[in-house]
């Protein structure tokens, strides 16, 4: 493998990547603000371009072109730090995501940017550091609602990493690799029976991790760290201008990157469904079908946050914190014990 | 380059560690032990311990430190004040931690063989590697520090635990009733 190419190759995956992702945060909020209006019954931006498909254009250039308030009494430094680490840590964690079948130019991956051992590891802690950034944005902006957001933040997402963690150890457990690619190999095999969801029988891991993810997104029904009836905005009621939008494009952005997760992990990543049923169809387009099979996956995880959006009402505080110590980690802690006699029982050592 | 990656990350963790104890305000001590833990992973993952560094990021800058900032954040801790520190300290302090310093430094260097060490390269001590050390070759005393972390959690909550006379739990019973 020679240096230049690697080099070079890595560059360009980084920016295709990051400009992909970018273009998807924003027609993500398109989608949501269409389904959601559909849901309500209403037609949901229609006005710029067809169908109100240049709506995100119009959005980014409007809080661009907004004033960037720094309000007196805020704590300079963390309160510009904040949406930079917020931003960081989302983008930082698609880097080992594989989009597509193992196919090697120059001795480069083509469908992924890291090929770690560790990737699954790798998403958990970026994730996990990205806490700081609603954290620090709270306490920096020194307002009690902003504090209020961030403090139930951090509570809540500590409380569900515990969860969402230990539903991915079935999955693991599975694989006997925390190497994204490995892991969806194994799925492989049958099309869609071989999936974790299904042919895995890790189908209350699968709930169990969609529920914690929700909640570590800070989506409905957990969206309490920006409850707007008590909180105002939340953690980010004091920013405005690009540093809300950052704010904005790391939420959408860590959706994207659950929804890889739970599609790399329980739905068999970029396999076919159909497994080898169909004969090959030359090597382009056996490339390309792959990464069709991943992005038509990862729409139906976004659509599926869309629809509970638009579905269930807020949790309350104590039900939520209820919820994820008293029902989601016990399920998820005998989903683990379940899934390791079941594999101890009938796999040799 | 891994030499050079060794030399800037073992900088940002002695700087976070300098500067942990020279900030005044809390929350920027905080921040600065994250930078220390985080630099700290990257050390581990250049040893070849990719694992270790994963769960040093999730365990130590995810999980802890968050809860570092949440009490901070909580109790709105503000800046501390300065004093001028015990004569104890100037007088028994910095001549006992130079005399340890000189002494760790001595032991190093005259016995470092014996100490055994490990290599900066692009080796990785794979997942499967480090757990069939830990539950097979040192499975006694990992358990032994799974039952003693077990005792520190049953401890905590014992001393947390509010002790209300018996006579109001009986009341607020009866009410529920």
């Amino acid at each position: 493998m020679n240096f230049w190419w690697f080099l070079l190759l890595s560059i360009i995956k980084i920016a295709v990547v990051l400009v992909i992702l970018l273009t998807a945060v924003a027609y993500t909020v398109l989608l949501e603000r269409k389904v959601v209006g559909r849901i309500q019954n209403r037609w949901g931006p229609s006005r710029v371009g067809p169908f109100g498909l240049l709506q995100p254009l119009a959005d980014g250039l409007k809080l661009f072109l907004k004033e960037d308030l720094l309000p007196t009494a805020v704590y300079k430094p963390l309160y510009i730090l904040a949406p930079v680490i917020a931003l960081a840590c989302a983008l930082t964690s698609i880097a080992v995501v594989p989009f597509g079948a193992d196919i090697k130019f120059k001795g480069v991956d083509l469908f992924q940017i890291a090929n770690v051992n560790i990737g699954l590891l790798v998403i958990l802690a970026v994730t996990s550091v990205g806490v700081y950034g609603i954290a620090l944005s709270g306490w920096s902006s020194n307002n009690k609602y902003s504090l209020l957001g961030a403090l139930r933040s951090s509570a809540q997402l500590v409380s569900y990493e515990l969860a969402l963690g230990l539903s991915l150890v079935g999955v693991v457990l599975r694989a006997g690799s925390l190497n994204l690619r490995t892991i969806v190999d194994v799925q492989a095999t049958h099309g869609a029976l071989s999936w974790n969801i299904f042919g895995g029988f890790q189908i209350v891991a699968f709930f169990v991790y969609l529920t914690a993810a929700y909640a570590e997104t800070n989506r409905t029904p957990f969206d309490l760290p920006e409850a707007e009836s008590e909180l105002t905005a939340g953690y980010h009621t004091e920013y405005s201008s690009m540093k809300f939008a950052m704010f904005f494009m790391s939420e959408y952005a860590n959706m994207i990157t659950v929804s890889c997760v739970a599609t790399l992990l329980f739905l068999g990543g970029w396999s076919s469904p159909f497994g080898h049923l169909f004969p090959s169809f030359g090597p382009v387009i056996d490339a390309i079908l792959p990464v069709f099979w991943f992005v038509a996956k990862v729409f139906f995880f976004l659509f599926v946050y869309i629809w509970v959006r638009g579905t269930l009402p807020r949790f309350r505080y104590d039900q939520l914190m209820g919820f994820g110590w008293k029902v989601l980690l016990p399920v998820a802690i005998a989903n683990i014990v379940v899934t390791s006699l079941w594999l101890g029982f009938t796999r040799p050592l | 380059m891994h030499l050079v990656l060794f030399f800037i990350f073992g900088g940002f963790c002695v700087a976070g560690a300098l500067n942990l104890l020279l900030q005044r305000h809390p929350i920027n001590s905080a921040l600065s032990l994250i930078v220390v833990m985080t630099s700290l992973a990257v050390l581990y993952l250049l040893l070849g311990a990719e694992f270790l560094a994963a769960v040093q990021v999730i365990v130590y800058s995810g999980a802890i430190m968050v809860l570092f900032t949440f009490v901070i954040m909580l109790l709105n801790a503000q800046r501390e004040e300065r004093t001028h520190g015990s004569r104890a300290a100037y007088i028994l302090g910095f001549p006992g931690a130079a005399a340890l310093f000189a002494l760790l430094t001595f032991i190093f260097i005259s016995n470092g063989k014996s100490l055994g060490f490990a290599v900066l390269g692009p080796d990785m001590v794979s997942t499967s590697q480090l757990s069939s050390v830990l539950f097979r070759d040192l499975l006694l005393p990992f358990e032994v520090t799974s039952v003693l972390i077990l005792i520190a959690i049953l401890g905590a909550v014992a001393l947390a635990r509010h002790h209300e006379p018996h006579k109001d739990e009986s009341k607020t019973q009866g009410k529920e009733r």
